[in-house]
């Protein structure tokens, strides 16, 4: 302990060290920040640091910046490339360009008006429309008009946070939950269930039917996990296949006795019972519900459990290494079983929120939406991290409330928002891409490192 | 380097030896200097400029597509083209060259057999094959014996040997000093990136030792007399089938005491690791028993095994010792993470669990440089010391060292080995199994020999090494004696522990 050396013999691998380490920072735990390690600890006090060459030290920072450099660049980039498709695809607009060169000006001004008001509706239907915040001041609206985008944006948000967080939590298990929409939609017929045919008080309802639905999740997530942990079938290809039961059990449930709408003769079940729905935050004129503080409560949960429980440090060790895990005397089987009831379970939530909520108060085949599924983009674009999470459905419960705005007022399609967060995940993902492309520089560094520091 | 010239590059890990190869390859770039191939300057920016100057490299790790055949293998970056026509492989005339380049150096290899059905020794093999197929006349080696079986490890030499006849120059980097005296003609040993010396291979081990570390080590265990006590692991008629459902485990009976240090030595694949993993209960038995302290443990999880005492030192580290994305601290507790001081309840205590870590980060000489440290950016050696520290630190009945010391450096090799009869001499029965012999005639006060899944013979550590080898080799004494024809007079029957 004495000779706690430095090692002067490790600086050629530092670099690479440095490198290593901020793209570990990228991907690692919620603790991705306290890593401060880097050239400077690896050579402690050791000979002076080579000079690491500009390019490499551009990335190293670049990289270690990222999270949020990343994504907001990405978010530029799908905004340029969502423009363009907007111009595109205005036959008004896009005639002006077939004489640009006689007189550019019209191609361009018509273009930036186009693309300039698509984009303001879209702030302005998610986050804060000056016209309503000037009808408030002038009396000529209430105040709940310039909360309503908030509302909008939060309505959106809350059933995404919890399917983004189930997506999440199997991940960081080492499990690709691609089931979040049957889990999802088993919620939300368990919950409407409880909601429209469970004659309880007020309050009681409600926490029944919330309950309902977290079980359906859970059951739906469940069965892969106990078939993964009892024959190997692999999870993938359960929950895609339960996704389909669970879209069809719907469809069909919709229409039965006791559960259809009597007065109704399509496809829509019975009202929940107002005891059994979220309660409105900001008045019975704007949507937001509890929902979202449900949300913030389970993201919360979802970051205690992974990082400061027993289960979560399970959990992670088997999503990481399931070998050692074992060794280690974890039963992986469990744990595979666990993460897929969890994750189930905040699937199931979410789709309670769908019905409980003010989205919907009765069963539909399109009720569910397709929140199983954003949710696999709101967990990668929230980069596995509860919080991160979080943020990533608010910005994508944002898009999709400013999307209705912008179709209504700009007459783009809802289609573009879609299309909008696909980019927005595809440019994210594309770091990933190049950083593949650069961990294999990484990878020879990382042999090298291996090699050098084993002596250390 | 002269033509037809091994070269060993002795040194600890982490000395810099496989740093300064992979500059000589191309794939890291010198800061400074320079390097000479036939009194020209050269400048690598990748391997394919190192191949094209002659240069090959075999890594530690194999560079090998797994589903591939050995033909495909090697043809893989160098593919040939059927009449000029891309697109279209040649494979005939590229399994022609394969076993032309095979047959000429005798490196045997089945063109067609599939890379993940072979052994590793001739997946070496093939690497080396291949590195020959692209014409080179400098072969580094970069821990080649590192995986090896003692037999794999002596074909090795061999071919070795038959490279330099035909004029090839060798790089061997090692840190094993008992393969360099056999086989190098010149050694350099390399202590933190600078030549501390050149040696010829008349030099003696201790001399090469001190010069690899900069100071004297012990190479063989300095212990007391063991003190054996109760029986603590009784293992009877015990059978146990590999991954495949073949037999590995076949019928073996061993007692371990309180006190005392239980060695199996044995060629790698004779079942030693399918017996461990089926005490720990990671593997399922098909017939005995096995009973810890006078209780039996059979169909116990492997954390109930755990529970009762027991200490695990599995042989894959980076497979089943660690989890490398987990820091230090983290790995420090992997297998008691729920128990007091460091959980209540469902909540893990990180206070706890960080207070802890930074004493058995002191108390183990684990080198890092804070206990939040990915475990995956230690050294070997620090990584193996993380696992000791973690199953030395609760008090145990039995401790299992799966092969201790395996790509360790000298110096914690000998920090490993002290803790290990530290254990023994409070009381705890240890059982090691290594294959490497050195470690477990150093360690063990009592020999089991494994051959096949069986134990062919218990011997004292002081039996003459050459029939502890033909032990490995499956031949007892008995069986030697009836070889010899009746002149071998004076061969003890196995477990008779006196030997002269």
């Amino acid at each position: 302990m004495s000779e706690q050396q430095s090692s002067p013999d490790k600086e050629p691998a530092s670099k690479a060290q440095a490198a290593q380490e901020s793209l570990g920072n990228t991907e690692r735990a919620e603790d991705a920040t306290t890593p401060q390690a880097g050239p400077a600890t690896a050579t402690p006090g050791g000979t002076p640091e080579p000079k690491p060459s500009l390019g490499r030290l551009f990335v190293a920072n670049l990289w270690a910046a990222n999270t949020v450099t990343v994504t907001v660049l990405s978010l530029v980039l799908a905004i340029v490339v969502g423009a363009i498709l907007m111009i595109i695809s205005d036959p008004e607009v896009l005639s002006t360009y077939s004489y640009i060169t006689a007189r550019p000006s019209d191609a361009l001004n018509s273009s930036w008006t186009l693309v300039s008001e698509a984009y303001a509706n879209l702030f302005k239907g998610s986050v804060f429309d000056p016209e309503a915040f000037s009808g408030w001041l002038n009396g000529t609206n209430g105040w709940q008009a310039v909360l309503a985008p908030i509302s909008e944006t939060l309505t959106y948000t809350a059933p995404l946070v919890f399917t983004g967080l189930s997506v999440a939590l199997a991940f960081r298990g080492g499990l690709f939950n691609i089931g979040g929409q049957g889990q999802a939609t088993l919620g939300v017929v368990l919950a409407a269930l409880a909601g429209f045919a469970l004659p309880l008080p007020p309050g009681l309802h409600l926490l029944v039917a919330v309950l309902a639905g977290a079980l359906g999740g859970a059951i739906w997530g469940f069965i892969p996990g106990i078939l993964k942990a009892r024959t190997g079938a692999h999870e993938v290809i359960i929950t895609i296949m339960l996704n389909y039961i669970g879209t069809y059990l719907l469809t069909w449930l919709i229409v039965q006795n006791g559960v259809q709408d009597p007065n109704r003769t399509d496809a829509i079940s019975k009202a929940v019972d107002p005891s059994a729905q979220l309660p409105r935050l900001l008045g019975d004129n704007l949507r937001v519900h509890a929902g979202i503080l449900l949300a913030v409560l389970a993201t919360w949960a979802v970051a205690w459990l992974l990082n400061r429980s027993t289960l979560g440090f399970e959990l992670r060790a088997v999503g990481a290494n399931p070998d050692a895990a074992r060794t280690a005397g974890i039963s992986v089987a469990r744990t595979f079983v666990l993460i897929m009831v969890f994750a189930g379970l905040l699937s199931g939530l979410g789709g309670a929120n769908m019905v409980l909520g003010s989205t919907a108060s009765a069963l539909t085949p399109l009720v569910v939406a397709q929140i199983g599924f954003d949710g696999i983009l709101v967990a990668l674009l929230g980069r596995l991290k509860p919080w991160g999470v979080a943020l990533a459905a608010l910005l994508f419960g944002a898009l999709q409330a400013g999307g209705n705005r912008m179709q209504s007022y700009s007459g783009i399609s809802l289609e573009l928002v879609t299309v909008l967060q696909a980019l927005i995940v595809i440019f994210i993902a594309a770091p990933a891409l190049v950083k593949a492309i650069f961990q294999l520089r990484a990878a020879r560094a990382a042999r090298l490192q291996t090699s050098l520091a084993k002596g250390w | 380097m002269e033509p037809g010239e091994i070269h060993a590059l002795l040194g600890e890990n982490g000395a810099g030896k496989s740093t300064l190869m992979n500059v000589l390859y191309g794939l890291y770039q010198p800061d400074e200097g320079e390097i000479l191939v036939d009194g020209e300057p050269l400048k690598l920016r990748g391997p394919s400029d190192a191949i094209s100057a002659g240069i090959g490299m075999v890594h530690q790790h194999f560079m090998l597509v797994p589903v591939f055949t050995v033909t495909e293998n090697i043809m893989l970056g160098a593919e040939q083209i059927r009449g000029g026509i891309s697109g279209f492989l040649d494979r005939r005339r590229a399994r022609r060259e394969v076993v032309e380049v095979s047959e000429r150096y005798g490196l045997r290899v089945d063109p067609d057999a599939v890379i993940e059905d072979l052994p590793v020794g001739i997946q070496q093999r093939v690497e080396i094959v291949k590195a020959l197929t692209r014409d080179v006349d400098l072969l580094i080696l970069d821990e080649p014996t590192a995986v090896l079986t003692p037999q794999e490890t002596e074909e090795l030499l061999t071919v070795m040997r038959s490279l330099k006849a035909a004029g090839k120059s060798i790089v061997f980097i090692t840190h094993k000093l008992g393969e360099v005296k056999a086989i190098a003609d010149r050694i350099t040993v390399i202590r933190r990136g600078k030549t501390v010396g050149t040696a010829s291979p008349e030099a003696s081990r201790d001399e090469l030792a001190a010069l690899m570390v900069g100071r004297n080590v012990r190479l063989t265990v300095e212990k007391a007399t063991a003190k054996p006590g109760k029986p603590v692991l009784e293992i009877a008629g015990l059978v146990v089938d590999d991954d495949r459902q073949i037999r590995a485990v076949d019928g073996i009976d061993l007692t371990v005491h309180a006190g005392e240090v239980l060695g199996v030595a044995g060629v790698q694949g004779n079942g030693q690791t399918e017996l461990i993993e089926a005490i720990m209960g990671l593997r399922p038995t098909l017939a005995g028993s096995v009973t810890l302290d006078g209780e039996s443990i059979d169909g116990w999880t492997t954390k109930r095994v755990l529970r009762a005492g027991v200490g695990y030192v599995p042989e894959d580290r980076s497979v089943d010792g660690l989890v490398k994305e987990f820091s230090v601290a983290e790995n420090l507790v992997l297998d008691i993470y729920d128990r007091p001081p460091f959980a209540g309840g469902l909540a893990l205590k990180p206070e706890a669990i960080a207070t802890s870590a930074k004493q058995r980060i002191e108390q183990f000489d684990v080198r890092t440089s804070s206990a939040d440290m990915p475990v995956g950016t230690l050294s070997g050696g620090n990584q193996q010391k993380v696992i000791v520290a973690r199953e030395l630190s609760r008090p145990l009945k039995l401790f299992i060292a799966a092969q201790p010391t395996r790509g360790v450096d000298v110096g914690s090799i000998e920090f490993i080995h002290s803790q290990v009869i530290h254990e023994r001499d409070i009381g705890t029965a240890v059982l090691v199994v290594s294959s490497e012999l050195d470690e477990v005639l150093g360690l063990a006060d009592r020999v089991a020999v494994m051959y096949r899944g069986r134990i062919i013979g218990i011997v004292s550590p002081d039996t003459p090494r050459e029939e502890i080898g033909l032990l490995m080799a499956g031949i007892t004494p008995e069986a030697a004696a009836e070889q010899a024809g009746g002149d071998a007079t004076s061969t003890e029957p196995p477990g008779n522990e006196d030997e002269a």
